[in-house]
C-alpha cells in the first residue's frame, strides 16, 4: 500500500529533473546538433508519457486492488487488449527509430563534401594528435619506426618525403568556423574514441582502421574532447580540445605553425 | 497416484555425497545460490570502493595500502586499481551473480519440482556443472592475488587492450589470462547446465503437464537455457581465440601496425571488431539470461498474491519466446560507434525496437494481472512489484540507446551505465529477492521475517532509484563511463555533486543489505515453521512437504489436471485450484 505513493513520488522526482534540465547538454554548435536535440526531445516526451502512465497505473493497481475483503475477478486475459497494446507499441517504437534515421544518414551515409578540409587524428595511450597537410595540401608519408613523441613526431613523419615537410602537427584540434571538416581517424595502439559534446558526435577510433568523420562547427569557442572508449589506466585523463576559430585566425594559426617548424 | 513405494529413492548417507558432491538438484540449487551470494558480496564491495574513489580520488586510506601494497601505494588508489576493481565488479556480477542465481540456483531447485520430476535429467552432469562453475570462480578471484592484479579492460575485454599483454598496463599480464581462462571454464559449466535444463524440461514433465500448463518460471528457465547454449558456445570460441592471440602469437583480433609503449608489435591482420561481434553475440542474449528468470518469478508471484490468473498467459509465453529469438539479432546495437557499417546500425536499431514490443507486452500483462486482483502485500510481492517498476524505468531508457542517432552522444556515457544497471542489474536482483522470499519456506521449511523483509525492501527500492536514475542525468551532461576520477575536465567538475549523492546512496543501500543477510540466516534456524503451502499457491512445489524429501514426490508420480494459475475461479470452494487437484473441482457451478 505504502508502495503506491512511493512509486508516484519517485516518478515525479525523476521526471522533474529531466524537465528542470539541471544537468544537461551543452548548447549545440551546428545544424546536426539542433536536429539531434529535437530527436532527443521527441524521444524524451514519448518515453516520458509512457513512463508516467505505466508507473502511475502500477501504483494505482497497488492502491485500488489491495486486499479489502473483495473476491478477485477471474479474468485470464483479453485478446483485444493484447492486440491493441502490441500494435500500439510496435508502431510507436519502430516509428520513433525511423524518425531519427535521417540524422544518422546525414552523419554517416550522405555524400561526403569533396571540399571538406582534411585533418588527420592519431590517438594513442593517452593523448590525441592532429595533423594538417600544410600549404601543399598533401599529407606526408609516415612510418611507425619513425614515431617519436618526445621529438613532436607522434605520426612518424618520414624525413625524406618532401610532402611531409610542411605538415603541421598539433596536440589540439583547430577548425575554421562554418567549414566542412573531414577528420581522418587512426589509432596506433588500442581503441579510443573521439567525442565532442557540443558537436553531438562520437566515433570509436580503431587501430587497423581508417575511419572518416565529417562535421562542421558553426559557433566559435573551445570545446573539450574526452576519450570515450576504455583505453587503459590513463583513460580518464586522455583529453584534448577543439577550438573553433574565425577562418582568418585559422589561416594565421597555420602560418605560424608552419613558420615555427 | 499410488505407485509402488519401491520407486522411492533413498538419499545418500555420507556427508560428502549429501552436501558436497551431491547429485540432488535441490542441494546443487542451494550451492549455486550460495556461490552467487558470496559473489554478490564481493561485487558489491568492489562497487563501494569504486564509488569512494570517484568522489575522493586523492584520499589516503591506510588499509588500501595493506590490501594493495603496489596498486595503492601510500593508501592512494591508482587509476589502474580503479579499473581492475571495475572489471572484476562487472565480471563477477554478470557471470557469477546474474547468470548463476536466477537460472542455476532457483532453476535447479524448482524446475524439476514444478514439472513433477524427481531430479534433473542428468544428475552427474548437474554436479559437474556446479563444480566447474566453482573452479571458474576460484580462477577469477585468483586474479586479485597475482602480479599486476586483475585486468583493467572491463567486463567486455575489448582487444587490443586485452590482447597485447602487460604492455597495455598492469593487470594485462597474468591477471587478464586468468580472467579469460575463468570465463572459458564458466562457459563450459554453463553449456553443461543448459543441456541439462533443456533435456529436463522436454523429457521429464509429469503426466498432464502440457507445455501450456507450465508455470511461466519454467518457460523462462527453458528459454534462458537455450540462450545459454547458443551464447556461451560463441563466447567460449571467442575466449579461445583471445588466449591464442595473447600467448600463441596469432592475430585474430590484433591488427598490424601497432606501437605500444614504444614497441612495435608483430601482429598482423586481425580485427578488433571481430571480438566485439563475437562477444556481443553472446553478450546481448546474456542480458536476457539475467532478466528472463526474474520475469518468470515476477509473473508467478504477482499471480499468487493478486489471487488472480496471469493476464494473457499465452501472450506471456509468446513474448518470452520472441524475446529469446530476437535477443540473438540485436547485438549490433552495442557497436553503433564501433566503426562497423552504418547500414547495419540501421537494421540493428529496428530489430532492437522490435524487442521492446514483447517487453512492453509483459509489462502490460503484469499490470493486467494486478487489475481486479486482491493484493496481499508479502515481502515477495513487494519485490515483484518493485521489479515491474524498475523494469519500466530501465526499459524506457533503452528507447534512447537503441537509436543510433541518439547513441552518437550517449554511447559510453553514464546514460548507458544507468540503463543497464536499472534493468539487468537491480531489476534482476529484485527478481532474486522476490524468489528468495517466495521460495524460502519451501527450501528451509521456515518462514522469513516479514517486518525485516519490508524494511529491507523499502530502503533498497528507494536506494536503487537514488543510485541509478542520476546516472541518466550525468549521461545527458556527457559524463563518460569508466573514468576513475573527474578532475581533468572542466565539464566533469560541475557534475561532482551528483556523483557525491550517488555514492552516499550506494553506502546506504549497501548497508541495508545487512538486514537481508540477518533475515536469511536467522530464519533458517529460528523462523516460524512453514506449512506445505504457506501462500495458498497452485504449482507443484506447494503439494510436497517443506523442505521436500530427497526425491521430491516420495516415489509418487503427480498428475496435473489444471493450468498453473487457477486463482479465484468462480464456483470453486477455495480461491485457488492446485495443478494436481482433481479435474471436477473447477466445475461446481
Amino acid at each position: 500500500m505504502l508502495l503506491a505513493p512511493i512509486i508516484w513520488v519517485l516518478t515525479v522526482v525523476v521526471m522533474y529533473f529531466f524537465a528542470a534540465k539541471v544537468w544537461w547538454f551543452p548548447p549545440p554548435i551546428n545544424q546536426h546538433g539542433l536536429a539531434y536535440d529535437a530527436q532527443f526531445m521527441r524521444t524524451l516526451v514519448i518515453t516520458g508519457v509512457i513512463f508516467f502512465f505505466a508507473q502511475f497505473a502500477l501504483g494505482w493497481a497497488i492502491f485500488r486492488f489491495r486486499d479489502d475483503g473483495r473476491r478477485a475477478s477471474s479474468s485470464h486475459g483479453s485478446n483485444k487488449w493484447e492486440t491493441i497494446w502490441t500494435t500500439a507499441t510496435a508502431v510507436l517504437f519502430v516509428g520513433i527509430v525511423l524518425t531519427g534515421t535521417k540524422i544518422w544518414v546525414a552523419v554517416h551515409l550522405s555524400d561526403p563534401d569533396p571540399n571538406a578540409i582534411p585533418i588527420e587524428l592519431m590517438a594513442k595511450q593517452f593523448a590525441f594528435a592532429f595533423r594538417y597537410p600544410g600549404p601543399d595540401g598533401k599529407f606526408g608519408e609516415t612510418d611507425l619506426a619513425q614515431v617519436n613523441d618526445a621529438a613532436g613526431n607522434p605520426f612518424g613523419l618520414v624525413d625524406k618525403d618532401p610532402a611531409g615537410k610542411d605538415d603541421i602537427v598539433s596536440a589540439s584540434l583547430k577548425v575554421p568556423v562554418g567549414k566542412p571538416i573531414k577528420l581522418i581517424m587512426h589509432s596506433r595502439d588500442v581503441i579510443h574514441n573521439f567525442f565532442v559534446r557540443e558537436l553531438r558526435l562520437k566515433q570509436d577510433i580503431v587501430p587497423g582502421m581508417e575511419i572518416p568523420l565529417y562535421f562542421q562547427a558553426d559557433t566559435p569557442g573551445t570545446y573539450e574532447i574526452p576519450c570515450s572508449e576504455l583505453c587503459g589506466l590513463g583513460h580518464f585523463q586522455m583529453r584534448s580540445t577543439m577550438q573553433v576559430m574565425a577562418e582568418a585566425d585559422f589561416e594565421k594559426w597555420k602560418q605560424e605553425q608552419a613558420a615555427n617548424k | 497416484m499410488s505407485e509402488p513405494l519401491a520407486h522411492a529413492h533413498h538419499p545418500p548417507q555420507g556427508f560428502i555425497r549429501k552436501y558436497v558432491f551431491s547429485l540432488d538438484h535441490k542441494v546443487i540449487g542451494i550451492q549455486y545460490y550460495f556461490l552467487a551470494l558470496f559473489s554478490v558480496l564481493v561485487g558489491m564491495s568492489l562497487s563501494l570502493l569504486m564509488r569512494y574513489h570517484m568522489v575522493h580520488p586523492d584520499a589516503k586510506v591506510a588499509w588500501f595500502a595493506k590490501l594493495w601494497p603496489t596498486a595503492a601505494q601510500g593508501g592512494i588508489m591508482t587509476p589502474e586499481l580503479y579499473l581492475s576493481l571495475m572489471t572484476m565488479h562487472g565480471t563477477i556480477m554478470v557471470f557469477f551473480v546474474l547468470t548463476t542465481a536466477p537460472q542455476s540456483g532457483f532453476g535447479n531447485y524448482f524446475l524439476p519440482i514444478q514439472i513433477g520430476a524427481e531430479d534433473m535429467a542428468f544428475p552427474v552432469l548437474n554436479m559437474l556443472s556446479f563444480w566447474t562453475t566453482f573452479v571458474a570462480l576460484v580462477v577469477m578471484v585468483a586474479a586479485f592475488f597475482v602480479q599486476g592484479g586483475p585486468p583493467l579492460s572491463g567486463w567486455t575485454g575489448y582487444p587490443p587492450l586485452s590482447a597485447i599483454g602487460p604492455l597495455a598496463g598492469p593487470g594485462e599480464g597474468l591477471g587478464q589470462t586468468l580472467w579469460i581462462v575463468s570465463i572459458a571454464i564458466f562457459c563450459g559449466a554453463s553449456l553443461m547446465g543448459a543441456i541439462n535444463f533443456i533435456a529436463t524440461l522436454i523429457d521429464l514433465r509429469c503426466q498432464g503437464m502440457s507445455l501450456m500448463r507450465l508455470p511461466l518460471t519454467c518457460w523462462t528457465w527453458f528459454v534462458t537455457a537455450i540462450l545459454g547454449l547458443l551464447g556461451f558456445a560463441v563466447l567460449l570460441a571467442a575466449g579461445v581465440l583471445l588466449i591464442l592471440d595473447r600467448s600463441a602469437g596469432t592475430s585474430f583480433f590484433v591488427p598490424g601496425g601497432l606501437l605500444v609503449s614504444d614497441q612495435i608489435l608483430n601482429h598482423k591482420g586481425g580485427s578488433p571488431l571481430l571480438w566485439q561481434h563475437l562477444f556481443w553475440f553472446f553478450g546481448h542474449p546474456e542480458v536476457y539470461i539475467a532478466i528472463l528468470p526474474g520475469m518468470g518469478v515476477t509473473s508467478q508471484i504477482l499471480s499468487t498474491f493478486a489471487r488472480k490468473a496471469v493476464f494473457g498467459y499465452r501472450a506471456m509465453v509468446y513474448a518470452i519466446l520472441s524475446i529469446g529469438f530476437l535477443g540473438f539479432m540485436v547485438w549490433g546495437h552495442h557497436m553503433f560507434m564501433s566503426g562497423m557499417s552504418p547500414y547495419s546500425a540501421m537494421a540493428f536499431s529496428v530489430l532492437t525496437m522490435a524487442i521492446g514490443v514483447p517487453s512492453a507486452i509483459k509489462t502490460f500483462n503484469w499490470i493486467g494481472t494486478l487489475w481486479g486482483g486482491k493484493i496481499h502485500f508479502t515481502t515477495a510481492m513487494m519485490f515483484a512489484l518493485g521489479f515491474v517498476s524498475l523494469f519500466v524505468t530501465g526499459g524506457l531508457s533503452g528507447i534512447f540507446l537503441g537509436q543510433p542517432a541518439l547513441d552518437l552522444y550517449f554511447h559510453d556515457t553514464y546514460f548507458v551505465v544507468g540503463h543497464f544497471h536499472m534493468i539487468m542489474g537491480v531489476a534482476a536482483i529484485f527478481g532474486m529477492f522476490a524468489g528468495t522470499f517466495y521460495w524460502f519456506p519451501k527450501m528451509y521449511g521456515r518462514m522469513m521475517n516479514e517486518t525485516l523483509g519490508k524494511i529491507h525492501f523499502y530502503v533498497t527500492f528507494v536506494g536503487v532509484y537514488c543510485i541509478f536514475t542520476p546516472m541518466h542525468y550525468l549521461g545527458i551532461a556527457g559524463n563518460p563511463r569508466r573514468y576513475s576520477d573527474f578532475t581533468n575536465f572542466d565539464f566533469l567538475g560541475k557534475l561532482l555533486p551528483v556523483h557525491n549523492f550517488m555514492t552516499q546512496a550506494a553506502y546506504g543501500t549497501a548497508a541495508i543489505q545487512i538486514l537481508f543477510f540477518i533475515n536469511l540466516f536467522w530464519s533458517m534456524k529460528y523462523g516460524k515453521k512453514a506449512p506445505m503451502n504457506p501462500w495458498n499457491a497452485t504449482t507443484l512445489e506447494w503439494t510436497i512437504p517443506s523442505p521436500p524429501p530427497f526425491d521430491n514426490f516420495g516415489g509418487q508420480h503427480p498428475v496435473v489436471n489444471h493450468g498453473p494459475y487457477e486463482y479465484s475461479v468462480p464456483g470453486a470452494a477455495r480461491d485457488f485450484i492446485m495443478q494436481t487437484d482433481p479435474v471436477d473441482v473447477a466445475h461446481v457451478e
